[in-house]
């Protein structure tokens, strides 16, 4: 298997093994190797068993992947479970500092024991330093073992630890160790898995998606941030201060073009981001699932008084607690339809760190031009993990899109200025920004009915006329937001595919395996809601298409149903939610097993034959 | 309510030095129940912000939900208004302020909106030293919902059914107070000639600046035996001391007696002129502003008049280092690095 396996480390929290782990990671990257690490980690700070998984792929495959191929153990407490989670054939790299339980062995696995940690105790004096270093013997040993370029390694430490001389040195030695235990005691490279360099990542970057979020925002514009911790979301916060205080400090001044607040809560988070943006600043937060919730009210407010409201949710497993640190796009319909009485919000669904960033920006624009709350719906996998991903892009003739705000010299020209007026027949009415006229302009923003001059009103037919005509701005979105994503030319089958964010990387590789079978569906990503009529159209087009979704209930499904009025027996689920991202095998399994009855179909190859349909469910 | 409202002005109504008349200042015809607290304490508003000559495009006035939420329509008509969610003011205040820090913000709150659902919020809008002129219209029951006791009904306060408040009463400034606000007053909304002073003290400085203002709610706690009825408050009201604002290079022109006068100099230069009447009590002084409190309501008395001020109050965006430009009017060539700045941070992620 060269350059295809899948490797996860087993680690302690919070021993470092984080670094360790992502120079492995980067040092395939380097060569030219797509690669794809995914932490899954405990809601925990310091004790608990963390893994970190990195699929190599040469095909360029990034959904994750069953079965692994090598496992590194350093972590005696998951032990047990690691070596049976190793795939037939397989290797277990492990400590052997200490001694290993007869009961522990397999007979259809090759053990690598290295005693990382006491060759570090013999050769380090810190106690601390032995602890991290251990973790360098078996990236070391993985150099040998695998062929990783030792000058790419090198390079990267040498990043990692710039200015601090000391541990370059102390960490080239452990991982020499590592090489050269490996070395002397192992076959180097193992038989049939190795790495070796290719030209196959071309310009794209490793970043995760929170950072690109963060950035997305300080290049979109936003001053204002107020959010409260939570996990996925908070590394997301991190990552804006982090880029602001880098991008956004006046040098003459030394003052920030930029204010962030950790909020009390999530209730007063968006309330600060309601109440920066009605008064003109781009303003937004980032939470998960139970932030949500708790915004939902505000939400409303935003959705009737219509106030700009960027919120990226990154989607943890739900409900409640839930799974805080495993993946899910769970929030879906709770996000559409968050807050009580009739509303409904614009959803963006990246699915890469470039569209992150890209969603990000877009998201603010929105937000101004349709006047109304804009969310980001990624995920802890797409936020938390380093994504392979095309380069971040900006194209500096892009001015921000303010939407309908009238300054004074419009106002001057105006008779009178109805806030709720629609002028343009869009949907879409004109603002003002407090403080723009002495004597025009000015106006009540309530989250009470009102009429098209804000003034209040329990009149019913004033207040249809305002629900009708945010049904109307709504229809005007479908232009606005982005489109899908076709993966073919023309229509090739009478099947289909429809997926977004994350559940793309796994479904793209189940439509290239079907495809291999002489299966073929056509495909589309879907990246906002409301659908656009191409969304409809594609449903329309096909006799039954696969929704591929992480969520118990089927949520984007329903969406489709609810707003695009299909019939529910057209749409068939692949759902996968159990914290984990989905695997292209689950998906092929279950289109597979679903179009078993229809293989006399022009559109199914020959070749498949009835004893595949017995894959598991 | 008040059905009709004379819309004839004297030709020689008196003007401000914008020139703009008391009638400039004024909102929507009120819609609470005549002889409300609330409209004494929108007139009080009104007249402070002639008296001043403020630019009414310049204010913003936010507010929650409830009778007292309602007002900001009854007062300033050409300033942007905001009536959030309930308990809800103080973070869309918050927002609005990091927004643009040349406005002058006045959130108006009740004792339901601020004592009990909007507590989280109010308290922290005050760690966060948020520069408002933060009233609460405190009749210590729901009016909006027909009366319930609040919050900040007093413990045995008899509620209009005919039972006494089996609970304790929570005290706005108390807790301000105690949370390190940096203006801290109460007042009452039958005595505009303290009242207008404070708003004129308040909107003058640069932080969180609490008004607790007892507001008598003439319909569902007005009764006998209510501790915040307009008779009960008149009887029982003590005053630290009698307030004078006196803006910036205007003449004093009130007298004191020599010796019980204090003069506060606020942030922008104008002052405050306290003629004392209590002598264990120094403004400055957190301690004795606290102890003074206490003792007043060991008494039964209504404490009213500046309790505290902090004339060193660094507001939020002094605390956040903020540049003095809004951020809502920072342009974006200020705001966006730019594509050449994005193609590093690429190459760094290789």
């Amino acid at each position: 298997m060269l350059n295809d396996f899948v490797i996860r480390f087993a680690n302690v929290n919070g021993t470092g093994s984080a670094s360790a782990n992502t120079m492995f990671a980067k040092s395939v990257f380097r060569m030219g190797i797509p690669v794809s690490p995914k932490n899954i980690f405990p809601s925990n700070i310091q004790g608990l068993p963390t893994w970190y998984e990195v699929r190599v792929s040469e095909k360029g495959y990034l959904g994750r992947r069953e079965g692994i191929d090598i496992m590194v153990s350093v972590n005696p407490q998951s032990m047990v479970k690691d070596i049976a989670n190793v795939k037939p054939g397989g290797y277990f790299m492990y400590d052997s500092s200490k001694d290993f339980h007869r009961d522990l062995t397999r007979d259809d696995i090759t053990y690598l024991p290295i005693p990382m940690m006491q060759m570090c105790m013999d050769k380090f004096p810190d106690p601390r330093q032995r602890q991290l270093l251990k973790n360098m013997v078996y990236v070391g040993a993985l150099a040998a073992l695998l062929e990783i370029e030792v000058p790419v390694l090198q390079q990267i430490i040498v990043e990692q630890f710039k200015g601090k001389e000391r541990l370059v040195t102390a960490n080239y030695e452990a991982m020499q160790m590592g090489i050269d235990y490996a070395k002397a005691h192992f076959q180097c490279p193992l038989p049939g898995l190795r790495l070796e360099r290719r030209d196959k990542v071309g310009d794209w970057i490793l970043m995760d998606g929170n950072s690109a979020c963060g950035l997305g925002a300080v290049y979109a514009g936003a001053t204002v941030l107020s959010w409260y911790p939570i996990t996925p979301s908070t590394s997301l916060a991190d990552a804006f201060g982090k880029y602001a205080k880098k991008l956004r400090i006046d040098p003459e001044t030394g003052k920030n073009n930029f204010a962030i607040v950790q909020a009390e809560d999530e209730l007063a988070a968006i309330g600060m981001v309601i109440g920066a943006n009605w008064n003109g600043a781009r303003s937004f937060t980032a939470t998960s699932g139970p932030g949500v919730s708790l915004m939902s009210e505000f939400l409303g407010l935003a959705y009737f008084a219509e106030i700009p409201t960027v919120l990226i949710d990154v989607q943890r497993g739900g409900p409640s607690t839930g799974m805080p640190t495993r993946t899910q796009q769970s929030d879906l319909i709770s996000a559409a339809y968050a807050s009580h009485g009739d509303t409904k919000h614009v959803l963006l669904f990246p699915s890469t760190p470039a569209e992150c960033f890209e969603h990000t920006t877009i998201a603010f624009d929105l937000a101004e031009q349709l006047q109304t709350p804009i969310l980001v719906m990624t995920d802890l996998d797409l936020g938390m993990n380093d994504n392979m991903s095309p380069p971040l892009k900006w194209d500096d003739k892009k001015a921000y899109a303010r939407g309908k705000v009238l300054d004074a010299a419009a106002l001057e020209k105006l008779e009178r200025f109805g806030r709720y007026l629609d002028v343009d027949g869009d949907g879409i009415t004109y603002r003002t920004i407090p403080g723009t006229h002495p004597t025009k302009g000015s106006f009540f923003t309530r989250g009470t009915s009102r009429d098209e001059y804000a003034a209040y009103t329990e009149e019913g037919p004033a207040y249809v006329r305002n629900m009708d005509r945010l049904v109307r701005k709504w229809e005007t979105a479908k232009q606005y937001v982005p489109g899908p994503e076709f993966y073919q030319q023309e229509k090739k089958s009478q099947f289909g595919m429809l997926f977004f964010g994350t559940t793309t990387y796994a479904a793209v590789e189940a439509k290239d395996m079907l495809d291999a079978e002489g299966v073929t569906l056509d495909a589309i990503r879907i990246k906002s809601f409301p659908f656009n009529n191409a969304v409809k159209e594609f449903i329309d087009a096909h006799e039954r298409i696969f929704v591929i979704e992480q969520n118990r209930d089927a949520q984007l499904k329903t969406l489709l149903v609810n707003e695009l009025d299909i019939d529910p027996n057209q749409l068939v689920s692949v759902l996968n939610y159990d914290g984990f991202p989905i695997t292209a095998d689950v998906i092929k399994q279950k289109i597979f097993k679903n179009l078993v009855g229809r293989l006399n179909s022009p559109y199914v190859a020959a070749k498949v034959t009835p004893s595949d349909s017995q894959v598991g469910e | 309510m008040t059905f009709v409202r004379p819309t004839f002005r004297h030709p020689d109504s008196p003007v401000n030095k914008l020139g703009y008349t008391r009638k400039f200042y004024e909102g929507a015809l009120s819609t609470l129940c005549a002889g409300c607290g609330h409209d004494s304490v929108s007139g009080a508003i009104i007249q402070a912000c002639f008296e001043m000559a403020v630019e009414p495009h310049k204010v913003a006035k936010l507010s929650g939900i409830g009778c007292s939420s309602k007002t900001p329509t009854y007062f300033l008509s050409n300033s942007h208004g905001f009536n959030s969610v309930h308990g809800r003011m103080p973070s869309v205040a918050t927002g609005a302020y990091l927004a643009n820090r040349d406005l002058m913000y006045i959130g108006v709150s009740g004792d339901g909106d601020s004592a009990s659902i909007g507590m989280g919020q109010f308290v922290h809008a005050i760690r966060r030293n948020l520069n408002v002129t933060y009233i609460i219209m405190n009749n210590g029951c729901y009016g909006l919902t027909k009366g319930q006791d609040s919050a900040t009904a007093d413990f045995g306060s008899i509620g209009k059914a005919g039972s006494a408040n089996m609970f304790h009463a929570i005290d706005m400034c108390g807790l301000a107070l105690e949370l390190g606000a940096t203006f801290v007053a109460r007042s009452f909304s039958g005595d505009k000639h303290q009242l207008i002073p404070l708003i004129k003290a308040a909107m003058s400085h640069p932080g969180f600046a609490l008004i607790d203002v007892v507001s008598p709610c003439v319909t569902f706690n007005n009764n006998t035996g209510s501790t915040k009825s307009y008779d009960y408050t008149r009887e029982h009201v003590e005053a630290t001391a009698a307030v004078d604002f006196v803006p910036i290079m205007r003449e004093i022109t009130t007298e004191y007696n020599e010796g019980d006068s204090i003069e506060v100099v606020l942030h922008d230069g104008s002052s405050i002129h306290l003629n004392k009447l209590s002598n264990d009590w120094n403004p400055r002084d957190r301690h004795s502003a606290v102890n003074r409190l206490y003792q007043a309501k060991a008494a039964g008395d209504i404490l009213t008049g500046l309790l505290y001020i902090d004339t060193e109050s660094k507001d939020l965006h002094q605390l956040l280092n903020t540049t003095q430009q809004p951020l809502n009017q920072v342009p974006q060539e200020k705001l966006c690095p730019g594509s050449g700045v994005l193609e590093n941070i690429n190459a760094s992620m290789r």
